[in-house]
């Protein structure tokens, strides 16, 4: 749940990348991180172990700008992918306002994402959530390991999947070159805002 | 209470709670936050800036893993954390089901006297959700 207030004109707005283990998260929001230097204001706060896999969640602020006189405040939050963290994640999504599904698309990794994506079902049902009310993207990332020879799902199997169902809009994308990282970005912040806008005004 | 919105009467309210109670008695820094990390509002000395959106996302997540450990062990909550470092101290407190009191005092302060005032100020937000 998004949070506002009328005092100063803020809106506080969480969105939480999610997905199987090693799939990208953490590196969606360090490639955010570093090119997006003037909308952010403080350090991102990285929970990891000594094997740099995410232990809570990694943070980052984000500043939008304005929207109709209010500051509009991004908190963008990963949550620990690997499979014995789920009392973790499940925390996190607490309050959620909007979720990228970072899916990887090595061939290999196939089941690891059905069974994420349904978990991520179910702990939203713990909250009384819907996976099909909250805005949501579908991020299928690591395509740039097609030039590197290593087999990856072509979209279309993704997306059945995946997404038949949640018809989510979705991206190709690499988080390590970046490719489609702002623009999956965009689109959870668009989402998410027009959602929030709806509950209000 | 819808959670979701505050007006900005009663964040003024709340404001002037916090500082009469606490910030008056030498706490550097108080922040209420929703379990979701989200900052409600934030009342400092004016001598001591903290990062206050990184500490509440780090605070829910501390409290929140604290809570699921209390359920874990068959107690209902530990309702009450305490850190306590060289230089200054951490103390939180839980308002509701959905609110949190964080306050970040330095060794002037007795632990003592500061959870009188905390169950005080605790009180008075109460009282005036409640009426909202
Ligand atoms: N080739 C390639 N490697 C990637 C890509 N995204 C992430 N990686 C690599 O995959 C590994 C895991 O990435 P992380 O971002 O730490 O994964 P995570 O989803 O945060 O993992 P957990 O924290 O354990 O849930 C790292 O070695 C990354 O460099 C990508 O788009 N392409
Ligand atoms: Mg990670």
């Amino acid at each position: 749940m998004s949070f506002i207030n009328l005092k100063e004109k803020v809106v506080q707005v969480k969105i939480v990348y999610y997905g199987p283990g090693r799939c990208g998260k953490t590196t969606n929001l360090e490639y955010i991180n570093r090119s997006f230097r003037n909308q952010i204001v403080s350090e991102m706060v990285s929970l990891k172990t000594h094997g740099d896999r995410t232990l809570f969640f990694d943070f980052l602020p984000f500043n939008m700008g304005k929207i109709k006189g209010y500051d509009i405040k991004i908190q963008l939050y990963t949550v620990p992918g690997q499979v014995k963290y789920n009392a973790t994640r499940k925390l996190v999504l607490r309050g959620v306002d909007g979720i990228v599904f970072v899916a990887d698309a090595m061939v290999k990794q196939r089941e690891k994402n059905i069974r994420s994506l349904n978990q991520l079902h179910e702990n939203l049902l713990s909250y009384k959530e819907s996976i099909f009310k909250v805005p949501l993207v579908m991020q299928y990332n690591k395509v740039d390991l097609k030039e590197h020879g290593i087999p990856i799902l072509p979209t279309e199997i993704l997306q059945k999947d995946l997404n038949s169902r949640l018809q989510a809009p979705y991206f190709e994308a690499s988080a390590v070159t970046g490719y489609n990282v702002p623009a999956t970005l965009k689109k959870v912040i668009a989402s998410t805002i027009i959602s929030i806008q709806k509950k209000l005004f | 209470m819808n959670y979701g919105i505050v007006s900005q009467e009663q964040i003024e309210q709340i404001d002037a709670i916090l500082t009469d109670k606490l910030i008056k008695l030498g706490v550097d820094c108080v922040i209420v936050i929703d379990m979701a990390g989200n900052i409600i509002t934030a009342k400092d000395n004016s001598e001591n800036k903290y990062d206050v959106y990184s500490f509440a996302a780090l605070a829910a997540g501390n409290f929140a893993t604290v809570d699921a450990m209390a359920k874990l062990v068959g107690e209902e909550e530990f309702s009450l954390l305490f850190h306590k470092g060289q230089e200054s101290s951490i103390h939180f407190s839980k308002i509701d089901e959905e609110l949190l009191l964080i306050s970040m005092f330095g060794q002037e302060i007795s632990l003592g006297f500061l959870r009188l005032n905390v169950v005080d100020v605790i009180e008075q937000i109460k009282r005036l959700w409640n009426k909202s």
